[in-house]
């Protein structure tokens, strides 16, 4: 019974950081090119040109 | 096509990009053509490479890719681009930024999916029978998950039916707010007093289900849009204009008034209306009036926007403001006509106004028969509101949007873009279909006839000329001649009569009969040596690849095919008579095409339209539905419910059947859901429906309409309709409108 009372909370906590997660990387524009994503990884090219969706800074 | 490729100017592009900080501009080109990572990967490299270039990003899903480039440089890297062999237009800057409102959806979508989960897991302990103590200890969590749920992702559909209310209308979103709030409300109430059954699981998953079908509608809707916004532009953005003391500048189109001298090159098409006051030249109509052949403009000639000019630089005074010219009008028109279809109800909204009051009525009665027959309160609330979730358009909600996300993903494959769903809808209701004639039926391209029966010599001379030349009729000599051609130095093109050369001490025209032959009565476009005829040109407009067969196709299913042009009687009767269309009209001005239209319709009829030109705009507007290509001009575009990216006509069946069955699977839908409610609805009356049956019941029929709408993806496959070997056997170019034989 006791035990409800810290597991609940845990289980909401993880399924929160998730959500956060989630938010994070929609913000930070890597939903954006899904297909291009899945191309680039096949390139050996560490160069980082994203050019950030909510501003002018480039990573 | 009927644009010869176009360029953006440096100055155009400066004037389409934005300030970034930092001393950089940005600029986002579209790029139709890249489909890899090997795409990627070239044109990155290249644009790094290329000086002036501080940053540049290919996104493959939206084919576009986004520069950075230093304001002190000059942009040239879109030649760098055609010389890699990409096409790239400008995209709207303002336009490209992330919508807010797609994230505003999503977000709330992820926070309803979350919510949903976690209440249900909670709720399954609770059905699977929990003691008193731990259901009320569920209850309790669940309701602190599921209000500020409601509050973030039920805004869109509070906001929605607030706006709606405010004005004394009603739509879905207000029985969907009032079901969410009065089932929360009660679920709270049950909570607090330690009843047995809450519903707050039901609320999420509605919310969830509710917000999964307005997403993908505006997906889908928003997808489309940007298609079509990345297409190439015809107009430019701004225009060299001289002024008093003979300096040059350049304006963007909207700060060009009445009386400015505006420079255009061969090449260019007019920024605005005007009157030439200097040069003269060739013009290709094409797009304006639909005029297959061009005219030729002399100082004191009157010209509209949109026009190409073709051989030699004029300059021309502005007659009227960009938001006061031929295309102004055009959009003044449009904005007329579309008053008319404004009468157009869409599926959804028609099946919410006789579904809503059927549900509302349906809890209220079972509300006031409890009541009356147990004289429990809360019992009978909680028996009305069981009524309200079960009943509420979850499959409803979904039915329409998910078929025609997949009928939208169907068009995409076969190169159509539709601009939302309504258009499908009303696409699968006409009777009829009315076309332009130069190029929609006919490409806009022109072509030389009997090229087979022209000695070879004089070809190769023609097009040894014609090679120098934009003019239509030039463009059309220089393709036809494969092989060596002899070389010319010299070569004079005087505007408006054709081409000149020099070769071992014989002077060669090409051009009007009466300039080269030197006699005034003859006519037509000929070859000479000397003043003496070599060799007579004539030509035809090619129709679109698989014309012919379309048409038969559209009168086989009981459509009327008709055609409405601005061109001559003569070229309009010569594509009617090709293609077995009946009723054909030429001279049509653009009010005139937007009357007929508008005449059809108040006779009852619902027409797809199907033009390209600036004079279709108005028209296309008007009518039930309509197509455009995607070499429209641009007002035409946006004005069309469809564009068509490829060269053949078979866009418009195809269309029409990928339409006509999801409007099939809609209705299949709806009855789907109407059977659902029919056994569902009795039994929440009794009172016998539990949280835990409502979940599953919501859940299959959401299923069942999801499952149904996947199957267009399969059955609109038009292989056995239009086997490509048969009807490309003539060669991908098409029918030839006047055959040798």
């Amino acid at each position: 019974m006791n035990s409800y009372y810290f597991l609940i909370p845990i289980s909401l906590v993880l399924g929160g950081i998730g959500l956060l997660a989630f938010f994070w990387s929609h913000r930070d524009g890597q939903y954006d090119d899904l297909d291009g994503a899945a191309e680039r990884i096949l390139y050996e090219d560490d160069r980082d040109d994203r050019i950030h969706p909510n501003g002018n800074e480039s990573r | 096509m009927t644009t010869v490729p176009y360029l953006p100017t440096e100055e155009e592009i400066r004037l389409a990009s934005k300030s970034v900080g930092q001393g950089l501009r940005e600029t986002v080109l579209s790029l139709p053509t890249i489909h890899c990572g090997g795409c990627i990967q070239r044109i990155e490299r290249a644009l790094h490479e290329h000086a002036g270039v501080e940053r540049a990003r290919v996104n493959l899903s939206t084919k576009r890719v986004t520069i950075q480039w230093r304001e002190r440089s000059t942009p040239s890297f879109m030649i760098k681009l055609r010389d890699l062999g990409y096409d790239s237009h400008l995209f709207e800057t303002e336009t490209d930024r992330k919508d807010p409102m797609l994230g505003e959806l999503i977000r709330s979508l992820a926070v309803a999916g979350f919510a949903s989960m976690n209440i249900m897991f909670l709720s399954v302990a609770v059905w699977s029978g929990a003691e008193p103590e731990i259901r009320n200890l569920f209850h309790w969590i669940s309701a602190l998950i599921a209000l500020p749920t409601l509050l973030y992702s039920g805004r869109v559909y509070y906001r929605s039916a607030w706006t709606a209310l405010r004005h004394f209308r009603t739509n879905m979103d207000v029985p969907v707010s009032i079901g969410l709030t009065l089932a929360y409300a009660l679920s709270f109430y049950d909570t607090l007093y330690g009843y047995h059954h809450a519903y707050f699981e039901a609320v999420t998953m509605l919310l969830f289900v509710l917000l999964i079908g307005r997403t993908l509608d505006y997906m889908m809707r928003e997808r489309a849009r940007s298609a079509v916004r990345g297409l190439a532009r015809l107009v430019p953005r701004g225009a060299w204009v001289r002024d008093d003391d003979g300096r040059e500048h350049y304006m963007p189109i909207a700060s060009i008034v009445p009386g400015m001298k505006v420079m255009v090159a061969a090449g260019e098409r007019l920024p605005v209306d005007g009157q030439v006051i200097m040069g003269i030249s060739d013009l290709d109509c094409s797009v304006v009036s639909g005029e297959s052949t061009p005219r030729t403009a002399d100082t004191g000639d009157q010209l509209s926007a949109g026009m190409l000019n073709l051989t030699a630089p004029i300059v021309v005074v502005a007659t009227s403001t960009a938001d006061n010219s031929f295309l102004a009008e055009m959009v003044r028109l449009m904005e007329i006509a579309e008053s008319g279809r404004s009468g157009y109800r869409r599926l959804a909204d028609r099946a919410a106004r006789f579904y809503a009051p059927v549900v509302h009525t349906a809890a209220a009665l079972s509300f006031a028969g409890w009541v009356a027959a147990t004289g429990d309160w809360h019992q009978s609330l909680t028996i009305a509101i069981a009524v309200l979730i079960i009943t509420c358009p979850c499959a409803l909600a979904l039915a329409v949007p998910i078929v025609q996300v997949v009928a939208a993903r169907r068009f995409f494959e076969n190169g159509i873009m539709v601009k939302d769903g309504s258009a499908m809808e009303r696409l699968s209701e006409i009777d009829g279909v009315v076309f332009d004639k130069t190029g929609t039926l006919t490409l806009g391209r022109l072509h030389l006839r009997d090229a087979d029966e022209i000695t070879p010599d004089c070809l190769s001379m023609a097009a040894a000329l014609a090679a120098h030349s934009r003019h239509p009729q030039s463009v059309a000599i220089a393709a036809a001649a494969k092989g060596e051609r002899p070389l010319l130095n010299a070569i004079r093109e005087p505007p408006g009569l054709g081409l000149e050369a020099d070769k071992d001490g014989h002077t060669y025209r090409l051009g009007r009969a009466a300039w080269a032959l030197g006699k005034d009565d003859e006519t037509g476009t000929v070859l000479a040596c000397d003043g003496v005829l070599l060799q007579r040109f004539y030509f035809d407009d090619r129709l679109r690849p698989a014309a012919f067969d379309v048409l038969n196709n559209l009168r086989n299913q009981g459509l009327t095919t008709e055609i409405i042009s601005g061109d001559g009687v003569a070229p309009v009767q010569d594509v009617a008579l090709a293609l077995g269309v009946s009723t054909a009209h030429a001279n049509m001005l653009p009010g005139e095409k937007l009357a007929y239209l508008e005449a059809k319709r108040a006779a009852g009829h619902k027409v797809l339209m199907v033009g390209d030109g600036l004079n279709d705009a108005p028209a296309l507007a008007a009518a039930s539905v309509s197509m455009a290509p995607a070499n429209a001009a641009d007002v035409g575009r946006n004005a069309a419910d469809f564009v068509f990216l490829r060269d053949s006509l078979i866009a418009v069946p195809t269309a029409l059947k990928i339409s006509r069955d999801s409007r099939r699977l809609i209705g299949q839908n709806f009855t789907i859901a109407a059977i659902y409610n029919v056994i569902a609805l009795p039994v929440a009356i009794a009172g016998y429906v539990t949280p835990l049956i409502a979940a599953i019941v919501m859940a299959l029929s959401s299923l069942m309409v999801v499952t149904n709408a996947l199957r267009l993806g399969y059955e609109s496959n038009l292989g056995n309709l239009w086997s490509p070997k048969k009807h490309y056997a003539d060669g991908p170019l098409g029918h030839r409108l006047k055959g040798t034989s």
